[in-house]
Formats: C-alpha cells, structure tokens, sequence
C-alpha cells in the first residue's frame, strides 16, 4: 500500500484537468457553433458580450442559472431529477482511457500537490507519467460500454416527465443509439486488428508511422456517422425535432436541469471527437510530438477541433434526416458496410490473395443484393399499382 | 482490494434485493442496472475486465435498455403498483425464501472449503479470445447458431405480411 496514495492523487489531478478541459469546451464549443453556423449561413452570431462576444457562454450561463426550474405535476420526482445527472456522467467519464500526449515528465513539489504539465519553481523530483488517466487493457471495451450507459439518461428523461412529447422524443433517441451502437461496435474493430490491442495507448502507438484512417476510411466514415447518431447531432438529431416533438426528452426540463443536458450533449461530442482522433488520426502523434509532450497535446486538441469543426459544418449545411430513413440507414446501410470491413480487414491482414478472393466475393454479394432488392421493389411497386387500380380497394 | 470488493458486493445485494421488494416498475428495473454495475465492477477487481466491459455492455446496456422500453410503451400506473403490493404478500414469499436460504447455506459452506484466492492476474481480452476460438470453439459455434435461430425468428415474427397487404391469401 506503499504507492497507494501517490496514484490516487495523481489520478485525481488528471480527472480534475480532464472534467476542466471538457467543462470549458463546452462552454465555448456552444459559442463556436453558434458563431461558425452563422459564418457559414452568411449571418453574424453573437458579438456582443466581451470581445468577439467571447464571455457569451457565461451570459448564458448566467441567465440559466436564474430561471425558474419546473417539475412538472405527473413527473416521477426522482427520476426527473436524477435523470439529467445519469445524462452528464457517462460523457465526463468516456475520456477515461483516452491518451492525452506522450509519456512526459512531470516535475513536482515535495511540499504541494503534484501537478499536471506545471513546472512549479524549484522541482525537487520528476516522475515519469503517461498522460492521460488510465490504460485499461480493454480500453475501447469500456468507451463501449459506458457509450451504451449513456442511453439511459434519455430514456428516463423522456419516461419520467409524463409528457407524451418528451416520451416519444425519449423512444426515439435510445432506439436511434440502441441502433448505431451495433455499427459503432463493429467499426472500431478494424484499429483494434491492425493495433493487435484494444488499449487506446497501444492504438496510438501502433499509428507512429501511418495514421489509422488511410488504412481504414470506410471504418473511419462509419464511425464518424455512428458517433453523430450515438450523440443525437445533426442531421441524425431526430430526438429534437422541434417541428414533431417540441423539444424531445427534455421538453418538461428547464434552468440548470436543461443545462446539464445540454452540457452532456456538447461534452459527448468533444468525446467522440477525441476519440475519433484516437482512433483514426494517430492521436497525439505528429511531428516533434515525443520529444515535446505539450506540442503532442496540441495536436491532440488540433484534431478533436478540426472534427467538431466538421460536426457544425454538417449541422449548418444539411436538413435532418426522416426517422425511418435514419434507422434504414443504420441497419440496411452502416451495419453490412462495417460487417464487410470487418472481413476485409480481417483477410488483409493474412494476405494479399486472401484480400482479393474476399473482396471478390463481397462485390458478387453486393451486386446480387442490389438486383434482388431491385427486382423485388419493382414486383411490390407493381403489386401495388395492382391494388389502387382494383376497384375491391 | 477486497475493501472495495465487500463495498461493491453489499452495493450489488442490497440492490437487488430492492429489485425485488420495490412495487414500482421502473424503480425496480433502475437498481437491477445498479446490481449489475456493481457486478461488473466485481469482475473488474478481480481481475477480468474483458468481462466486465461484456456485462455492461451486453447487460446493463443492452438487455435492461430493452426492458426499460417495454416499461415505458406499457406505461404501468397505480393499478400495476397494486398487483405487485399484493405479491409481496409474506404468505407469498415465505417459502421460497426459506429454500433460497438453504442453497446459500450450501454455497457458502461449499465457498469456504475452497481456499483459492480470488483475482491471481488479469486476463485480458486476447486470452479470453485464444481461448474463445481455441478449446472452446464448439461453444462459440452453438452460441451462434442460437443466437442466429433468435435472429431468423424475430424477423419472421416482425416481418410485413405484402401477401395480405395485396389482398391476396396469406400463404
């Protein structure tokens, strides 16, 4: 029990930067969308408060903090209260076992508390330390699951607030990421083959020479899809379809209680933006990265904005998708797509005549799929001009 | 480690004993997720974390999903709650109760025979997988034709019936 204490405090420190970081993020990814939407649709967004209207989240902030909070009367009091936490947990905890940087040197005080990349004056030791929290064996295993936990936070919104809006938003969101998780699942498993691992530190250290995403581009674009529906974002944000449904499952919510939904869903997408960087884009690595841990962690953050740039590009310049469109698209689309490159991963990795005869085959099922599908659309499209023309119906 | 071992297993019993007492519905269904975040955590300190990213995964975010929905399309009111008061009756549960207590008689007394120690290593998710696709590949292979027969048999079950949409006779 002798190192007990040192690792519990150095975990601590770095769960304090990491819920900082992402706190922050999202305060000023709100205001990064609202402004990069409005340059793209050739509006201003907000300029007023501060320069470049920068202290615009904490007006925000600050206005939501005095509103009134509601429960409604049919609620499930402590569901409906527990619910917006459920929501906010999981996105804080999914970057767990995601590497930051290198390993790095870190130079503390005896006196004070160890801290993360602060030279604090006059170090009397340096302790080597991975930057980042935890590398777990089964690190993307977790991301997985706690993705997975992440459902509940909706669906018990939507449940508790006895509201039939908020209900309907709420099924609709946790069948949408019950319905991603499978191709979500199934993309990631090209890194972890070529990584030999499922640790995120050994996925990053296995893209020191090529990045991920040049071995993987249908996995990589399957990912980035899936991860869009798993966060309700545009234009998979069907749970908030203010046409259909008001607001979705968190209709009845209000001040701080809305707030925190709102912080989870922006927080999740910095996630899964992390996390795609992990994955595809080599993580912290990039040039001078190891001999300077700082610099790898601005390339780290470099990666997760260029993705979360992406995120508002999609959401400012395409319309939502229908419902049943959505869920066709992840279970006739996405999940024999990622299945498919599963395989073709799988025999890339034997060898090169292998390749060839699966992805052979694969083409040849495609092409029969698609005539099948074909030709059974055009006997139902008759059958039904059969019916409207019969006078019996 | 076996403080937190204790903590998580009180968590984990006291849980689900709450799954059974508890009349409402949803509540029930809630500390059943609870019970089984405690075990897969469990699992985690002794030294299996491929299993328990499995149970969380499969379990506690996939299956208890699935019965919150069913809970939340049937929508139980009071008269729900009535029914499951009236379970909880002691002349009810008595019973079982008293055979449950002579199994666990069993297991604890078969339990403290025993003197492994529990969680000697961890063991990752490539031993579990040699494993998987090695000896126990038969099991693998059954558990899949299972799952693929559940597969086959919901699709029929869900399937749109165009024969009878058409007006023709179902076949």
């Amino acid at each position: 029990m002798d190192n007990f204490w040192p690792i519990v405090i150095e975990a601590a420190i770095k769960s304090v930067f990491i819920i900082f970081v992402l706190a922050t993020g999202f305060a000023y990814m709100t205001f990064a969308e609202r402004r990069v939407a409005a340059l793209l649709q050739t509006r201003l967004g907000p300029n007023r408060v501060g320069p470049f209207g920068l202290l615009q989240p904490l007006a925000d902030a600050i206005k939501l903090i005095f509103k009134e909070e509601l429960i409604p009367g049919g609620a499930d009091k402590v569901i409906f209260l527990l619910a917006p936490v459920i929501t906010v947990i999981p996105a804080l905890v999914i970057l767990a076992v995601v590497p930051w940087g290198p390993t790095a040197p870190i130079h503390c005080c005896q006196v004070t508390i160890p801290g993360l990349n602060i030279t604090l004056g006059g170090a009397y030791f340096t302790i080597q330390s991975g930057l980042g929290l935890a590398d777990v064996n089964v690190g993307l295993l977790y991301i997985l699951s706690v993705a997975s936990i992440a459902v509940y936070g909706v669906v018990l919104a939507g449940w508790s607030s006895d509201n039939k809006y908020a209900m309907l938003g709420g099924i609709r969101s946790s069948a949408q990421m019950v319905s991603y998780e499978l191709a979500l699942g199934l993309s990631v498993v090209g890194p972890i083959m070529l990584a030999q691992s499922m640790s995120m530190v050994d996925i990053v250290n296995a893209q020191s020479r090529v990045w991920f995403v040049v071995y993987q581009p249908v996995g990589a674009l399957i990912f980035y899809l899936a991860t869009l529906a798993e966060v309700n974002r545009a234009p998979f944000d069907m749970p908030e379809a203010e046409q259909e449904l008001t607001a979705g499952y968190h209709t009845e919510y209000s001040g701080m209680k809305f707030s925190l939904f709102f912080m989870a869903e922006y927080i999740k997408m910095i996630g899964v933006s992390a996390i795609f960087a992990t994955l595809f884009l080599g993580g912290w690595r990039g040039p001078m990265a190891e001999q300077v841990p700082l610099l790898g962690m601005a390339y780290f953050f470099a990666k997760i904005a260029a993705s979360l740039f992406f995120m508002i590009w999609l959401r400012s310049t395409h319309p939502r998708l229908r419902y049943d469109r959505l869920m066709a698209l992840g279970w006739k689309v996405l999940l024999p797509l990622a299945l498919a490159n599963v395989v073709v991963t799988a025999a890339a990795l034997i060898d090169t005549t292998l390749f060839a005869i699966v992805v052979g085959a694969l083409v040849l099922i495609g092409v029969v799929a698609l005539a099948a599908y074909a030709w059974r659309r055009r006997a139902s499209a008759g059958g039904r001009a059969a019916v409207a023309q019969s006078p019996a119906t | 480690m076996s403080a937190t071992f204790y903590l998580l297993a009180a968590v984990a019993v006291i849980a689900t004993v709450l799954v059974i007492t508890h009349t409402n519905a949803v509540h029930a269904l809630l500390y059943l997720i609870v019970s089984l975040l405690a075990v897969a955590l469990i699992f985690f300190t002794l030294g299996a974390p491929f299993v328990a990213a499995l149970e969380l995964i499969i379990y506690a975010g996939a299956i208890m999903v699935l019965f919150i929905f069913v809970m939340m399309l049937l929508n139980l009111g009071q008269a729900a709650t009535q029914q499951e008061r009236r379970w909880l009756d002691p002349r009810l549960w008595v019973g079982p109760a008293i055979l449950t207590i002579v199994l666990l008689a069993e297991l604890a007394v078969t339990l403290s025979n025993t003197n492994r120690l529990a969680g000697g290593s961890v063991v990752g998710p490539k031993q579990v997988g040699i494993l998987m696709f090695g000896p126990y590949l038969l099991g693998v292979e059954l558990a899949s034709i299972l799952l693929l027969a559940g597969l086959v048999g919901a699709y029929h079950l869900a399937r749109r019936d165009t024969r009878r949409e058409r007006g023709e006779k179902p076949a």
